[in-house]
C-alpha cells in the first residue's frame, strides 16, 4: 500500500539516486519524528542541567553565609525563628544563632555507605558466583527471582522492616554479642538504642538495598565469561575453585568495580529508609551502633521545618547539603560508568537494578 | 570448599533479607487488613483506611505514565533509531546519570522550582513531574533497548522496501518492540509506587480523595502512610503503617513480576522473528 504510494509520486531515477534515497533522505514525516524526539531525548540531560543549576542559584545564599564552617562544623541549626534578632554573616542575614553546619551529615553519609557497599560487593559476589557455578542450572531462574525481590522492595518498606522487626532484633540478638568486639575495636564499644536504630543497622538495610545493583551486574558479567576458557580450565584439571580464580573473576573484575560504584551512589543518596533507621540525631555518634543523621535523611526530615524559616535561608542551606548530596553521588555514577566503558556498555543496570 | 561455603552463605545472606522483608511486613499487616481500608479515608478518625491514599498513588502513576512514556518513549525512539556518534552517547550518558541522581535531590529541585519558584503550590503536577523525572532513564533504557533488539533482517527488509523511517518504526520495527517497552513502563510506574522522597514536598499529603484538581492541592499516597504512620505511637496508626506498607509491597511486586513476564515473552518473539 504504502509502497505503491511512494511509487505514484515518483521514484528518483538512475541507481545512485535511489541508493541515496532510500538509506538517507527523510521524508517529512521522518523530519517531524526526528524533531520531536529529538527534543524529548535531550529532556534528560536538560534534566540534569537544570538540577545543578536550580541547586547551585539556591545554595549561594547559604555557602557564602556558611563559608568553610559548612564542612568544619558539626553543628546544624536553623536558627531561633521567634527571636527578633538575625545572625549576619557576610552580608547575608539567617534566623538567630543559624550555623548549617555539614561534618555530621558528611560523616553518617559516608560511614552508613561505606560500610554497606564493603558488605554489599563481597556477599553480591559470591551469591552469584554460587548460583550460576554451582547451583544446577534448573534451581538458577527459581532463585535470581529473589534478586529481582529485593530489587522491587521499596525504600519505605524497608525502612518499615527495619524499624519494626530487624532492628529491634539486632539490639536483642545481635548487638550485645557484636559489643564484645569493643575490647579490640573501639568503635563496637558503648549502648545501642533499645529498638536498634542507629548508623550500623542502617547501614546493614543499605548493604540489602544496594546488593541488587551489584549482583545483577556481576550475574550479566559471569554468563559472558566465554564458555571456551572456563571449559578449557577444568580440562586442564583445575576444580571449579580455581576456574573461577583464575578465568571468571579476572575477566568480570573492572564490571564490579563499576557496580559497585554505582551501588555506592544509590547508598549515599537513599533517603526514607535511613531516615527512618538511623535515628535522626543531629550529632556525630560516639560508636558504630550511635544514632547520626544523613545528608540524604536530614533534607527530607528538616524541610518540614526548614519552611518557616522567614529569612528562607533554611531551605537554601538544605539546597546546600542537597548540591554536595548530588557532586557526590554524580561523581560515583561516573566513575562507574567511566570504569565500566572498558568492558561493556549495557551491562550496567540503569538505576536500582531491577 | 570453603570458597564454595562462603559462596553459599552469601547467596542465603541474599535470600534471607528478600524473603524476611516480603514475609514480616505481610504478617504485620495481616491483622490489620479489613475492608474499611478500601472504602474510608486516613481522615476517618473512628476507623481510618487508606481510600485517599490508593485512590492518590494511582493518580500518580497515570500522570507518570502520560508524562514520561511519552518523553521516554519518544526519547528512546531517538537513540536507537536517529541518534548516531557523539550526540547519541551523550545523550545516553545523561540519561544514565540521571538515573543516578538520589530522589530526595530531584524532590528538593522540584520543591524549589516548582512549588516555590512558580508558586504552584503543593500540587499533583509537581508530583508527577518530580516523578516522571525520575523514572526517565528507565523508559528510555527500556525502549532503547528494545529497538535496537528488533532483528537487522527485519531493517534490511524495510529499507529494502523503500520505506520511509517513521513507517519503518510504525509498521516494521513497533510492534515487535512494543512488549519491551510495555515492560519499561510497568516498571517505570513500579518504581513511582515505591517512591517517597520525592513526593514529599511536591505532593506533601492529603488526608481526603484527590480532587483532579492540578496546582495548589496536595494530594495522598500509600508511601506516606507507612513513612508517617510507623512513629506514632497508636495502635491503630501502626496498623495503618503496615497496611500501607503491605499494599505498596504487594503492587510494586505484581507490577515488577507483570513486567518481567512480558519482557520473557518478547524475547521468545524476537527469537522467532530472527531469520
Amino acid at each position: 500500500m504504502i509502497l505503491v504510494r511512494r511509487r505514484a509520486g515518483g521514484l528518483p531515477t538512475g541507481p545512485a539516486r535511489v541508493a541515496r534515497t532510500r538509506t538517507h533522505e527523510l521524508t517529512g514525516g521522518d523530519r517531524v519524528l526526528q524533531w520531536v524526539s529529538g527534543v524529548a531525548a535531550a529532556i534528560p540531560l536538560a534534566g540534569i542541567v537544570f538540577i545543578t543549576v536550580m541547586l547551585v542559584f539556591w545554595a549561594i545564599p547559604a555557602i557564602v553565609y556558611s563559608g568553610a564552617t559548612f564542612f568544619t562544623s558539626t553543628k546544624f541549626f536553623i536558627g531561633n525563628f521567634y527571636n527578633p534578632d538575625f545572625s549576619v554573616v557576610n552580608g547575608i542575614r539567617a534566623p538567630f544563632g543559624a550555623t548549617y553546619g555539614a561534618l555530621t551529615f558528611i560523616v553518617g553519609t559516608l560511614a552508613t555507605s561505606v560500610i554497606a557497599l564493603v558488605l554489599a560487593v563481597p556477599i553480591s559476589v559470591g551469591g552469584v558466583l554460587m548460583l550460576s557455578e554451582w547451583i544446577p542450572r534448573r534451581l538458577e531462574g527459581p532463585l535470581s527471582t529473589f534478586l529481582e525481590l529485593l530489587a522491587g522492595i521499596p525504600s519505605v518498606v524497608f525502612g518499615f522492616w527495619g524499624l519494626e522487626v530487624f532492628g529491634p532484633f539486632l539490639a536483642r540478638h545481635v548487638y550485645p554479642a557484636l559489643s564484645h568486639l569493643g575490647a579490640v575495636i573501639p568503635f563496637f564499644k558503648g549502648s545501642w538504642a533499645y529498638n536498634g536504630q542507629g548508623l550500623l543497622t542502617a547501614a546493614l538495610v543499605l548493604t540489602a538495598m544496594i546488593i541488587p545493583i551489584v549482583a545483577s551486574t556481576t550475574r550479566q558479567l559471569v554468563k559472558r565469561v566465554p564458555v571456551l576458557a572456563t571449559e578449557g580450565a577444568l580440562a586442564l584439571g583445575m576444580t571449579r575453585y580455581e576456574m573461577v580464580r583464575v578465568v571468571t573473576i579476572p575477566y568480570v573484575r573492572t564490571g564490579i568495580i563499576a557496580s559497585a560504584l554505582l551501588g555506592w551512589g544509590r547508598a549515599l543518596g537513599e533517603t526514607i529508609a535511613v531516615l527512618l533507621i538511623i535515628g535522626m540525631f543531629n550529632s556525630t555518634p560516639i560508636n558504630i551502633f550511635g544514632t547520626t543523621s544523613t545528608l540524604a535523611s536530614v533534607i527530607a526530615d528538616d524541610l518540614d521545618s526548614a519552611l518557616g524559616d522567614a529569612t528562607g535561608m533554611a531551605v537554601r542551606a538544605l539546597a546546600e547539603l542537597g548540591l554536595l548530596l548530588l557532586v557526590l553521588s554524580l561523581l560515583t555514577n561516573l566513575a562507574g560508568r567511566l570504569v565500566v566503558r572498558r568492558v561493556s556498555t549495557d551491562a550496567l543496570p540503569v538505576g536500582r537494578g531491577i | 570448599m570453603v570458597f564454595w561455603l562462603l559462596c553459599g552463605v552469601a547467596l542465603l545472606l541474599i535470600i534471607t533479607p528478600a524473603v524476611a522483608v516480603v514475609v514480616s511486613v505481610l504478617v504485620k499487616a495481616a491483622p490489620a487488613l479489613r475492608w474499611s481500608l478500601l472504602t474510608n479515608t486516613t481522615g476517618d478518625t473512628a476507623n481510618p483506611g487508606l481510600q485517599n491514599a490508593i485512590l492518590g498513588t494511582l493518580v500518580l502513576c497515570l500522570g507518570v505514565l502520560v508524562v514520561a512514556g511519552s518523553i521516554g518513549v519518544l526519547g528512546g525512539i531517538y537513540l536507537a533509531e536517529f541518534a548516531t556518534g557523539r550526540l547519541g552517547s551523550v545523550l545516553r550518558s545523561a540519561s544514565e546519570i540521571l538515573a543516578g541522581v538520589p530522589s530526595i535531590v530531584i524532590g528538593l529541585v522540584a520543591y524549589t522550582a516548582l512549588v516555590v519558584g512558580l508558586g504552584w503550590g503543593f500540587s499533583i503536577l509537581s508530583a508527577i513531574l518530580a516523578l516522571s523525572l525520575l523514572v526517565l532513564p528507565y523508559v528510555v533504557k527500556t525502549t532503547e533497548v528494545s529497538f535496537s533488539q528488533v532483528p537487522r533482517s527485519l531493517r534490511e527488509a524495510a529499507i529494502a522496501l523503500g520505506l520511509s523511517r517513521l513507517t519503518t518504526i510504525r509498521k516494521v520495527l513497533l510492534p515487535p518492540a512494543l512488549p519491551g517497552i510495555i515492560s519499561g513502563l510497568v516498571i517505570a510506574i513500579a518504581i513511582s509506587t515505591g517512591e517517597t522522597a520525592p513526593l514529599l514536598y511536591t505532593a506533601n499529603f492529603s488526608q481526603a480523595d484527590p480532587t483532579g484538581a492540578l496546582f495548589h492541592d496536595p494530594i495522598g499516597y500509600l508511601t506516606y502512610v507507612t513513612y508517617t504512620y510507623v512513629t506514632l505511637p497508636g495502635a491503630q496508626d501502626q496498623a495503618l503503617a503496615s497496611a500501607a506498607a503491605a499494599f505498596t509491597i504487594l503492587l510494586v511486586l505484581i507490577l515488577i513480576f507483570g513486567g518481567r513476564a512480558i519482557t520473557a515473552r518478547q524475547s521468545k518473539i524476537m527469537a522467532r522473528l530472527d531469520v
